[in-house]
């Protein structure tokens, strides 16, 4: 009998997959990101207007779930290629998920492949998908006080959308008050308040979003 | 689920190692698992038990679960204190620039095999 030390974390085999799909998306030139954000927040809405907003650049979805394809086929309603990924019961996905539907796709030319994650404000953080970018939506409904509540992926994501702003007058969302919270767990994260369903506020996001593909393909 | 993920997880960890240190069986995994990884271990043991039979070299594995506290740093007064007693504000000095220093990880600590 031998003792093995091995001091690895548990998601050591995830993180070499994710790894792996990072290199090969760089090959292809493609951003993965990876939207996060609990059910209903409007990450379906929000990819919609991305792919109406931005005719120039090759998008494609991949939508995760637990059961059915309704977002898959609203996606590709506007054109866009999109895959359903049924994730079993699973609360996330990780790479080796994102790897496989990143190749059901068959598409090598994308710009940029979005992967909607299963809604869920705590799991999905937890899981390196192999994405160059992650992005987390918070709705108005929700509330300000959810980075208190679910730090982890305030400080795992390079970007905040601040969903339904439409909404703001009947709810007591303090925009600013969340933004603090948001910035104290995370000093470098990007903050875009948008109304995905009239387009307010969407031009930043979408400026941001081809600034992070430019510096993706620049670095090697 | 959450904890079913992490169990797949370590169960391709192991199954990784197993092949390339040309393990037979596995007797034991000592997991190290911190106070606040949002981990519940009687879930996580009830995962562990399904997977282990479809495993071949965990099929006879023993799971060993060992805490690791979760501690925090304040910021402001610079001292450390236990995070699941107190949460984000620091007892000594009632500040909210904390930063948890440990306790939220898993970590496969080691194994015995042959």
């Amino acid at each position: 009998m031998k003792i093995i030390k091995l001091d690895a974390s548990v998601t050591a085999s995830n993180d070499q997959d994710a790894e792996a799909l990072r290199a090969r998306l760089r090959e292809c030139g493609t951003l993965l990101v990876n939207v996060m954000s609990s059910a209903g927040a409007g990450k379906t809405t929000l990819l919609s207007r991305l792919i109406c907003d931005m005719p120039e650049r090759k998008i494609a979805v991949m939508e995760a779930d637990i059961e059915s394809d309704v977002d898959a086929k609203k996606i590709e309603a506007l054109g866009a290629t999109a895959v359903q990924v049924h994730t079993s019961g699973m609360c996330h996905m990780d790479a080796g998920m994102t790897t496989a539907a990143f190749d059901a796709l068959e598409e090598n030319d994308v710009d940029f492949a979005f992967l909607e994650n299963v809604g869920n404000l705590i799991c999905p953080a937890e899981y390196d998908t192999g994405a160059g970018v992650n992005l987390m939506l918070l709705s108005v409904p929700e509330g300000d006080d959810k980075p208190l509540k679910y730090p982890l992926m305030f400080q795992k994501s390079d970007a905040l959308a601040i969903t339904k702003t439409d909404a703001l007058p009947y709810f007591t969302f303090n925009v600013e008050q969340c933004v603090a919270r948001a910035k104290k767990l995370n000093p470098d994260i990007a903050v875009f308040p948008v109304c995905a369903k009239t387009g307010d506020g969407m031009g930043p996001l979408e400026d941001w979003l081809r600034a992070r593909l430019q510096a993706w393909r620049n670095t090697i | 689920m959450h904890e079913m993920g992490i169990v797949l997880h370590l169960a391709k960890t192991l199954d990784q190692t197993a092949e390339e240190e040309k393990l037979t069986s596995i007797a034991k995994v000592v997991l190290q698992v911190g106070e606040v990884s949002g981990i519940i271990t009687d879930l996580f043991t009830d995962c562990w038990d399904y997977f282990k039979p479809r495993h071949p070299v965990l099929r006879d594995c023993e799971l060993v679960l060992e805490t690791i506290p979760a501690v925090t740093w304040c910021d402001n007064c610079k001292q450390k204190y236990p995070t699941v007693k107190y949460g984000k504000e620091c007892p000594y000095c009632h500040s909210g620039e904390t930063w948890l220093l440990e306790g939220s990880e898993c970590i496969i600590k080691e194994i015995e095999a042959e």
